[in-house]
């Protein structure tokens, strides 16, 4: 028999799926990459941010002239450490994942917070920060940061 | 100011790192040297390719390894008319198994270098490898294979593989 030594590699595998994100989510989208957070007024007189499509009480379509600007300053109503950052999220070193209701809104958001541990708790404000470039996705917020 | 947005690509991605045992590994470093190599089961005489641990009909363990052809028998094949993702080949093409001579199992390989209406079960073909400054540890080190224009090999002497 041949060498027998057993190799080993790296492997992936991918798939891109292409959604489309009909009038609510696209809406949402486009004001991330204008840099400006869109929530959605509801029939119980509620803004939850992303916005819905439809309400979650009545079922019905939300109208387009319901989109009101949110944030983007808020505050983290709960959070988890994530010490050992995967490849593909939000940031390369340890952050925290949080969900933070911005300012104007009555739902939370979760995305990543860069701060220290010993820094983050539940309560404190926060600020999006922006990527360099924004194309119009949700990484369009890079993460949040503490607030100054 | 831009369009609105329509649409996002959200990929999907697992990322593993593969080790494939000593038999696939015997095979692959084949494949880095132009040989497509298998292993005989001593209790039936099939040649696997590529070769496992041992042989899933009796049960034993393999013992001898062989070499075998780069050319072989199209058994059986599909026409593919819609690309998928990251594919680049003109439409139809013919996806094959190909037995190639010296093995007991078939292999699926890109058929290329004939219309897809006249690829037929029973073609004879060789394989077409990539230039041997690019082969790896990889059966991709063989593109395609195309019909080397010798007639047809008879149902009887393939009909167990298709």
């Amino acid at each position: 028999m041949s060498s027998t030594e057993v190799l080993s590699a790296p492997h992936f595998m991918e798939f891109g799926y292409t959604r489309s994100t009909g009038p609510m989510v696209g809406a949402f989208l486009t004001g991330l990459r204008d840099r400006q957070v869109l929530g959605v007024r509801d029939s119980s007189n509620r803004v939850v941010v992303p916005p819905p499509e439809y309400d979650a009480t009545t079922a019905e379509a939300l109208p387009a002239d319901a989109l009101v600007p949110v944030g983007p300053e808020g505050v983290v109503t709960s959070w988890s450490w994530n010490p050992q950052p995967r490849l593909g999220q939000p940031m390369d070193r340890p952050f925290a994942w949080a969900l933070v209701r911005l300012d104007g809104a009555d739902t939370a958001v979760l995305h990543a917070l860069d701060a220290l541990p010993t820094q983050v708790r539940t309560g404190m404000r926060v600020q999006v920060r922006w990527a360099a470039e924004t194309v119009g996705a949700i990484t369009d917020i890079a993460c949040f940061e503490p607030c100054p | 100011m831009s369009d609105p947005v329509t649409g996002i690509i959200t990929p999907i991605r697992l990322d593993y790192t593969y080790t494939p045992g000593t038999s696939p590994s015997a095979f692959l470093r084949g494949m880095k040297d132009g040989k497509i190599l298998g292993r005989r089961c001593p209790s039936c005489g099939k040649v696997y390719v590529p070769p496992r641990g041992g042989c899933p009909m009796c049960g034993v363990e393999f013992a001898e390894e062989v070499q075998v052809s780069d050319s072989g028998t199209l058994v059986t094949f599909a026409v593919v008319n819609v690309n998928f993702a990251n594919r680049v080949i003109d439409l139809p093409y013919v996806s094959g198994e190909v037995l190639f001579d010296g093995a007991d199992t078939t292999s699926m390989v890109l058929v290329q270098g004939i219309a897809a209406d006249e690829v037929r079960m029973g073609m004879r073909v060789t394989a077409h490898w990539l230039p041997r400054e690019e082969w790896d540890f990889t059966f991709a080190n063989i593109d395609y294979v195309e019909p080397t224009g010798e007639p047809d090999a008879d149902y009887a002497s393939y009909k167990e593989h298709v």
